[in-house]
């Protein structure tokens, strides 16, 4: 397909306006239907039994008496789920997590699932089925399991990409370096350095729907499977590897997703509803409830972060050193690889050098979250920034602009930055009223930058207009915040018709091509390109449709503002084709009218973002109030600007929950102890205020709109913003995330008293 | 001939350089002479290597052309939330 | 086990249904009656999104035992809009894009509702406090309760 990505600099008529999206009026009746709204005549209820150790062999599983209670219809364990992956590693290692096979590995790592036909009797078969196991001892801190004598995870794992191979086994499961020029050189020209460590805690991303899927195994072997999820498509791909089933005949159509930020990215629940429903040979609905999402699914790294900076007198950085380790859970991952390509992204570093380390614990398995591994990684450098700024008596903005990347600037991952945000960002910040509004006694400023890639990914749109003219639109990227309302402006847009003439659902997997998921800032990225593809294919049918109708040819029709047009002179006395006109004679031109299309989104634009906040500090307490916060991000275009501030301010009030509340508690046993909203407490209502948003709009030349992604970035400088403002108004700096009253009341005790 | 630079773990594999010049005239081509010249490297492509080309990273477009004197970066595929 | 008998009021229909000793409200609206607007977020009353109004309060019917709904009065959010005729609160969350994946939205909307009709002119603090109840980790909040204001200065002027 010859499609052109590239920025066209167009005027846009729907585009950039703020219409009511398409899902709207189910969602305040409560008529959209979510994962757990769903049902299937005949459903069993099935339940999930888990470990209740960190880390424990499992000898023997004895399900007899859980099977011969009345009304059990399915007992399975790992035996039911055999080892189907042929060698792939990572699949290997979500089976193992969907359920335990040798050993547990935290608390909350399934170990057997129950099928019945109400949720009493599945509770009472939990209890029935005897599991023996031998406890081991376990390591849940990221520094502690760096530990030569810690306790060994995976005795199977050799720490990847050291020079010389290790001769032992480890929890590091691999190192990653990026960065360029000489920094011991670097440092050497530092007239200041600033040297600090840092640590942030384990995070949920916290969406209000817990996971809940209803499966459906025919014995003909086709299959059903009705999921909240950021990704069908690879829901199915993953279910049907690990069930040994065909992708085309299990069909998977994603509910209304009630959050996700990065944690219903890969399966957990469903390869098990599938499998009890296989073995029970009825429909299985599964529901997690609340303490199996905290104990069991999400969360993020756990880190601890070195960072070393050097700048001469004149404000110029000459070295930047960061050593980043990051919590991965029980199974290898990537995170302390991103957060090592994006701690030093904002910034124009000769010298720059950055480090990860992978680390095995007894945690859940880490997921993404939003931006995932960058929030932490910039929490640490921002703070070293702030406080090199302060060392040589500059202002913190001033001393960023000076510092800050642009296009040409080589990126401390490597690559070579195109036209970029950052600049503007601070830009927009030092003008800010925000930057001038007057503190009160122990209320405190902080400002912070971040940066995420933003992804693309195998993208399929299918635009379908109806003989009345009336066109929908079939996405395969899973609708998180408003994707069916933006994906409308944009066919609206190159259509040339009216919003509401257009419809846009989620087809499910059998009736469009594979996409990927729903992440990386992908969704109005991708889809809009395949939109925008798919409403250019369909013109294209349009304009041979009104050629047929006027009987000239197609090469004298043009498409204007929703209409054919024939061009040039000799059709002078013609006049317009309304898209409507040429639908409803379809029937006798050729047949149905659609626009398909199907592409690779990729050069999705880097973005960046500044963030600016106030809080008070209780000196007595330690306790926090966010008193003012203000978004200034790049968006390259704002399709809905509503949709696009609702991401600014989201992102935003996690990273504030994450920077003054949010993290896992675990006891000396390894055990979760605050899995719940009450004792795991997010941000509510009260605890925030406004928070102000400014859209910038600097083009990504590799889209035709200058679309970036939007959802992520978002999440990453509030971190460090808040820590810098903390820091500013208690008069110590903050090392230690989440910044809760105890830690805050102790770090001003210690400056007291030191 | 493209000059590619590799990141940390890729050159160790390539016996510790941080670049090679592969003869490669899209993305396909140049894993396929990568996987040829050092063997090593063919579970890191399958896993998945992102291209960066004058900046702008490429996951999944193999057949995306590698223009003559172009900054051609390889980076760990990465995905997002 | 045998079932409790219960007859009820559900947004103004009188309702009878048999349910568990142990059910709660919860399951009975959403398992038995087919009305899904609520939703467990949590199943221990710290999210908010099964909010409804039982006789004039605002509770969290995961809290609430079904058999306990007998002789009351219940609202629910698929009781807000008459007809195809929107509650002014659910037109002014389409508006300001109060919601973006709208799980929570069914929960904020009940209690928004319960909020103007005991405070029918509430600051921005009261909002907040008034919502402090129901979890929302989309928004950030900002437009929920720009919402609301907006909802509140609307439905004064009525």
């Amino acid at each position: 397909m010859n499609f052109d990505p590239r920025f066209s600099g167009r005027k846009f008529a729907s585009v950039g306006t703020r219409p009511i999206r398409p899902d709207g009026v189910d969602k305040v009746t409560g008529r959209a239907r979510y994962g757990a709204d769903f049902n299937m005549a005949g459903q069993l209820v099935g339940r999930v039994l888990r470990s209740p150790h960190a880390h424990a062999k499992i000898l023997k599983i004895d399900t007899s008496k859980a099977e011969k209670l009345a009304g059990v219809k399915a007992v399975i364990t790992a035996k039911d789920l055999p080892d189907l992956t042929g060698g792939d590693a990572a699949m290997y290692d979500i089976l193992d997590n969907c359920m335990a096979r040798t050993k547990a590995l935290y608390d909350g790592h399934a170990v057997a699932a129950v099928a019945a036909i109400d949720a009493r009797t599945a509770r009472q078969a939990l209890k029935l089925i005897e599991v023996e196991y031998e406890i081991l001892p376990h390591v849940t801190d990221v520094d502690e399991a760096m530990q030569h004598h810690a306790p060994l995870i995976n005795d199977t794992i050799f720490t990847e990409g050291l020079e010389e191979k290790p001769v032992k086994p480890s929890n590091v499961t691999k190192r990653s370096q990026f960065g360029h020029g000489d920094v011991h050189q670097g440092f050497g020209h530092a007239d200041f350095i600033v040297e600090r460590s840092f640590k942030t805690e384990q995070t949920h991303q916290g969406y209000i729907e817990p996971h809940a899927c209803v499966a459906s195994v025919s014995s003909d072997g086709t299959a059903e499977l009705w999921v909240c999820t950021q990704g069908h498509f690879v829901y199915r791909q993953h279910c049907a590897q690990l069930l040994g089933m065909e992708a085309s005949k299990l069909r998977v159509t994603s509910s209304e997703i009630g959050g996700g930020f990065g944690g219903k990215t890969h399966v957990w629940a469903e390869p098990v509803a599938l499998a009890l429903s296989r073995k029970a040979g009825r429909p299985v609905k599964l529901v997690m409830t609340r303490d199996e999402v905290f104990r069991a699914s999400g969360p993020t790294s756990a880190t601890s972060i070195d960072v070393k900076i050097g700048a001469r007198k004149d404000g110029t950085i000459t070295a930047a050193e960061a050593t980043l380790r990051y919590s991965a859970g029980p199974y290898a991952g990537s995170w302390a690889e991103i957060g090592a390509m994006t701690a030093f992204a904002c910034y124009k570093l000769d010298n720059v050098k950055t480090v990860g380390y992978e680390v095995l614990v007894n945690r859940p398995k880490t997921a993404a979250y939003r931006a995932p591994s960058a929030p932490m990684a910039a929490f640490a450098v921002e703070s070293a920034v702030d406080e090199l700024a302060k060392e040589l008596g500059m202002d913190p903005v001033d001393f960023r602009i000076k510092n800050a990347a642009q296009e040409g600037t080589r990126s401390s991952y490597g690559p070579v930055y195109g036209p970029i945000g950052i600049g503007p960002t601070l830009e927009a910040v030092k003008n800010h009223p925000h930057m001038k509004a007057p503190l009160k006694k122990n209320q405190g400023r902080g400002m912070a930058c971040g940066f995420w890639f933003n992804f693309g990914g195998q993208t399929c749109v299918d635009l379908n207009i109806g003989m009345d003219g009336s066109v929908s639109l079939a996405v395969g990227t899973v609708d998180v915040g408003g994707s069916r309302a933006s994906l409308s402006l944009v066919a609206a847009e190159e259509l040339g018709i009216d919003y509401a003439q257009l419809k846009a659902v989620v087809a499910d997997t059998s009736s469009l091509g594979y996409n990927d998921m729903t992440d990386g800032s992908r969704g109005t990225f991708s889809s809009s390109m395949a939109t925008i593809s798919a409403a250019r294919n369909a013109i294209k049918i349009l304009r041979e449709r009104a050629a047929q109708m006027w009987d000239i040819s197609v090469d004298d029709v043009v498409w204007e503002q929703g209409h054919a047009v024939a061009k040039g002179d000799k059709h002078g006395n013609l006049g317009k084709l309304s898209l409507k006109e040429i639908a409803a004679e379809s029937g006798k031109t050729g047949g149905p009218i659609a626009g398909h299309s199907e592409l690779v989104a990729d050069g999705a634009g880097v973005s960046f973002a500044t963030h600016i906040c106030d809080i008070e500090v209780d000196p007595e307490t330690g306790s926090t109030r966010v008193i003012r916060y203000t978004v200034v991000q790049d968006a390259g275009k704002a399709v809905h600007p509503t949709y696009v501030e609702g991401q600014y301010q989201g992102g935003a009030a996690q990273g504030i929950g994450w920077a003054l509340n949010e993290e896992y508690i675990y006891g000396k046993d390894g055990r979760l102890q605050n899995a719940g909203f009450l004792d795991y407490r997010i941000p509510v209502c009260s605890d925030l205020p406004m928070i102000d948003t400014q859209i910038l709009e600097i083009p990504n030349p590799n889209h035709p709109y200058g679309v970036r992604g939007v959802g992520e970035t978002s999440i990453v400088p509030p971190l460090a913003a808040i820590a810098n403002a903390v820091s500013n108004a208690a008069g110590v700096r903050m090392t230690h995330i989440p910044m809760s009253p105890p830690r805050i009341l102790a770090a001003i005790e210690a400056e007291r008293g030191g | 001939m493209v000059e590619v630079t590799l990141w940390g773990a890729l050159g160790q594999l390539a016996g510790g350089k941080s670049k090679v010049e592969v003869e490669a005239k899209d993305i396909r081509e140049l894993f396929r002479k990568l996987a040829e010249q050092y063997p090593g490297f063919e579970p890191w492509i399958d896993r998945g290597i992102a291209v960066a080309i004058d900046g702008t990273i490429y996951r999944d477009t193999w057949s995306k052309k590698l223009p003559e004197g172009a900054e051609i970066f390889l980076l760990p595929r990465l995905a997002g939330g | 086990m045998a079932g409790i008998a219960v007859s009820t009021t559900i947004n103004g229909d009188n309702i009878e249904y048999l349910c568990q000793p142990d059910e709660t409200l919860l399951d009975v609206l959403r398992d038995r009656l087919g009305l899904t607007g609520a939703k467990e977020g949590c199943g221990t009353g710290d999210c908010g999104a099964c909010s409804i109004i039982l006789d004039n309060r605002l509770v969290c019917s995961c809290l609430v035992l079904g058999a306990e709904a007998e002789g009351r009065r219940i609202e629910t959010v698929e009781g807000m809009a008459h007809g195809d005729q929107l509650h002014t609160l659910q037109q002014k969350f389409l508006e300001h894009a109060a919601l973006q994946c709208g799980i929570c939205t069914p929960g904020f909307l009940i209690a928004a509702k319960d909020l103007l009709a005991k405070n029918p002119d509430p600051t921005e603090e009261e909002i907040r406090f008034g919502l402090a109840g129901n979890l929302c980790r989309c928004t950030g909040y900002d437009k929920i309760v720009r919402a609301v204001q907006d909802a509140a200065h609307v439905m004064k002027g009525a």
